[in-house]
């Protein structure tokens, strides 16, 4: 449904935007109908930046980004904002607190819906209000400070599927939120992936992401390193620093291996320099390309659906363990 | 034992009224302890972090006594805690990231800060960097300004600085919770080494993510509302809480292994309420599924087990 063919995005900073900063490299996946992809990363490794790209928020430096096959660049905005829509991470500052919270839903009739009679909308905005599982009595009429963090979540959510979307970006929507309502709207978007909705899960957060996802995609410095089946990667953790996010997930009934020397100097990962490179060590053994290689993306099928990336990538995506005298 | 809190009462001054944001806390943490202290957001734990070291100008102290060390602390008067603070009790604050500042070099800024309390900052200088070592720190950041560091650079500073002089009881609030999860171990793992170097002698643990929480602490105190609900050892606390609010908060946290396909975990009906004018009684009534009659009177928190205690008509 949501194609990203080998999307880049790069932020002009400094004086006069002199200097380059690449916060998304040849990024390539999908999400289909009827499933939640998550899009895991840490801080700064670009998640958020794809997920504003695909929302039309912020522009594609290069790559094209296509929905149903079409470009979305060339799609008409208001046609494809029928059909995608977003929600992001701060509830408490996507309402205008001047308003009442159900002025969110007024908008989207102005725009969407300027024929549409009383009763026909109402109707609709109860039925989407029931699809989220909150009370019209409880929520319409309301300031945003009278509602809870997870309330006015739903709201945005139902907000969205006023419009019947079929692709929905959901940018750390539960971050904010506290432990014992954040498990309910994770389980929404389980509900609407069952009704055939796809769902792209932006998170730092890898256990929700095992939680609610089908296939997981994993972020580091704005490229893909691991991606697959959301059992393979985390199950069959192939890349180094996979790996080295797994071990670090605080587990309530496991207690992390400690004396990790990589993990405590904080860098986090760094890689192993003796090691030939799986992805680069194809590559120079036979020829121009790997056996698996996905042409253009850096990436080796290793199974089916499970992709990774060259394990000794450096920052500037150069690969770590790669003789200095080829290519 | 180290700290002893009896019946502590701090409340927030607003227009409106009190917010009772700490009410009736008791609670002792013995030598070498790393308490962490769980909950949802305003439930008080923050409250309490900041009532043992430093009150704001809207916290009005109402009852209680805090003993650390045989030594009553004043914990209601901000100029004669001057005496114990960072000597006696140390805070690393929620945003340690914006806690130094920005127009001074560390080093120096760390002096400063020594000389203020009466101690020689040349003298120490040996023992600081022994410790930035130990946190896994260059020796350069002393001379690099705050904005130069990373975030995760920062935290581990900052509880560099809040434990030089040795204080008997660290205060670490939500201290993980702003870090990527490989910094969140880094971090975490620094605090089990500054208790087992007796850098510290006892540590409370201020968090709403029970996961860190079951990695490094000693016992798991759960707050609920301005009230303690439970108070055991880690593993009891994680694997059979008894009040019916940990339990239930337990069971809805999201782990790796648990997928929404196979176990679908739940939520907690409800909201926390409000603070200003509390619920008679226990205040986690109106969203418990074991409320009954007895729960309009407020359920005293006792020793049911030998170190468990809970504050539950149903548990005993």
């Amino acid at each position: 449904m949501l194609t990203l063919d080998r999307i880049s995005k790069v932020y002009k900073v400094g004086t006069f935007g002199g200097t380059d900063l690449s916060a998304v490299r040849d990024v390539s996946f999908d999400v289909d109908a009827g499933e939640v992809v998550s899009l895991i990363g840490e801080s700064g490794s670009g998640k958020t930046t794809i997920g504003r790209m695909i929302l039309g928020l912020a522009s594609v430096t290069r790559g094209t980004i296509s929905f149903d096959g079409e470009d979305v660049a060339r799609l008409p905005r208001k046609a494809y904002y029928r059909r995608v829509q977003g929600v992001f991470q701060d509830p408490f500052s996507s309402y205008n607190p001047i308003f009442k919270a159900d002025h969110v839903f007024r908008m989207i009739r102005g725009v969407y819906f300027p024929g549409l009679p009383d009763a026909g909308w109402e109707s609709r905005v109860e039925a989407s209000l029931q699809d989220v599982g909150l009370d019209p009595g409880q929520v319409l009429h309301k300031y945003p400070h009278q509602l809870s963090g997870g309330q006015l979540q739903r709201l945005l959510i139902a907000r969205a599927l006023l419009l019947d979307i079929r692709l929905l970006v959901a940018d750390e929507i539960i971050s904010m939120l506290d432990a014992s309502t954040r498990i309910d709207v994770l389980n929404l978007l389980g509900d609407l992936k069952a009704r055939g909705l796809g769902i792209l899960f932006i998170t730092h957060d890898l256990s929700l992401g095992y939680y609610s996802s089908q296939r997981a995609v994993i972020l580091r410095r704005g490229r893909v390193v691991e991606m697959g089946s959301t059992s393979a990667v985390f199950e069959r953790p192939l890349h180094p620093y996979t790996q080295m996010l797994m071990a670090s997930v605080p587990q309530l009934h496991q207690k992390w291996s400690h004396g990790d020397a990589a993990a405590r100097s904080g860098s986090g990962w760094a890689p192993a320099p003796t090691e030939p490179c799986r992805y680069h060590g194809a590559i120079l053994g036979g020829g121009a390309t790997a056996p698996g290689e996905i042409p253009g993306s850096g990436l080796v099928e290793v199974e089916a659906g499970h992709l990774v990336g060259c394990v000794q990538a450096n920052a500037d995506g150069s690969c770590g363990g790669r003789p200095a005298s080829v290519g | 034992m180290s700290l002893q809190i009896t019946d502590l009462r701090v409340y927030y001054r607003t227009l409106a009224g009190d917010v009772q944001a700490l009410d009736g806390v008791t609670l002792s943490i013995a030598d070498g302890e790393i308490m962490g202290l769980a909950g949802e957001s305003g439930c008080g734990k923050s409250t309490l972090g900041k009532s043992l070291t430093h009150f704001d100008s809207r916290m009005r102290y109402i009852a209680g006594e805090v003993v650390l060390d045989g030594v009553p602390l004043p914990v209601m008067d901000s100029a004669a805690m001057e005496e114990f603070r960072f000597k006696a009790v140390s805070i690393v604050p929620q945003y340690a990231m914006s806690a130094m500042n920005p127009t001074r070099k560390i080093g120096r800024m760390t002096a400063d800060l020594l000389e203020s309390r009466g101690v020689n900052a040349a003298a120490m200088r040996p023992e600081i960097e022994r410790r930035l070592e130990l946190v896994g720190l260059q020796l350069d950041v002393l001379d690099r300004y705050p904005i130069e560091l990373s975030g995760g650079m920062k935290q581990r500073m900052v509880m560099v600085i809040s434990t030089l002089l040795n204080p008997s009881l660290l205060i670490a609030d939500e201290i993980t919770s702003a870090l990527d999860v490989s910094t969140q171990k880094a971090v975490a793992e620094t605090l089990l080494e500054f208790r087992d170097r007796e850098l510290v002698r006892s540590m409370i643990v201020i968090t709403h993510d029970v996961s860190i929480l079951s990695q490094i602490a000693d016992t798991i105190t759960v707050m609920y509302a301005g009230k303690l609900a439970e108070k055991a050892a880690t593993d009891v606390v994680i694997g059979a809480p008894k009040h019916p609010y940990s339990r239930l908060l337990i069971s809805s946290l999201p782990e790796v292994g648990v997928r929404y396909e196979e176990k679908r975990l739940s939520g907690i009906p409800g909201n926390p309420p409000a603070l200003l004018n509390p619920p008679e009684g226990c205040r986690f009534q109106a969203r418990c599924p074991l409320a009954a009659e007895q729960c309009r009177q407020e359920p005293p928190f006792v020793e049911i087990e030998r170190d468990h205690f809970v504050a539950c008509w149903k548990a005993s």
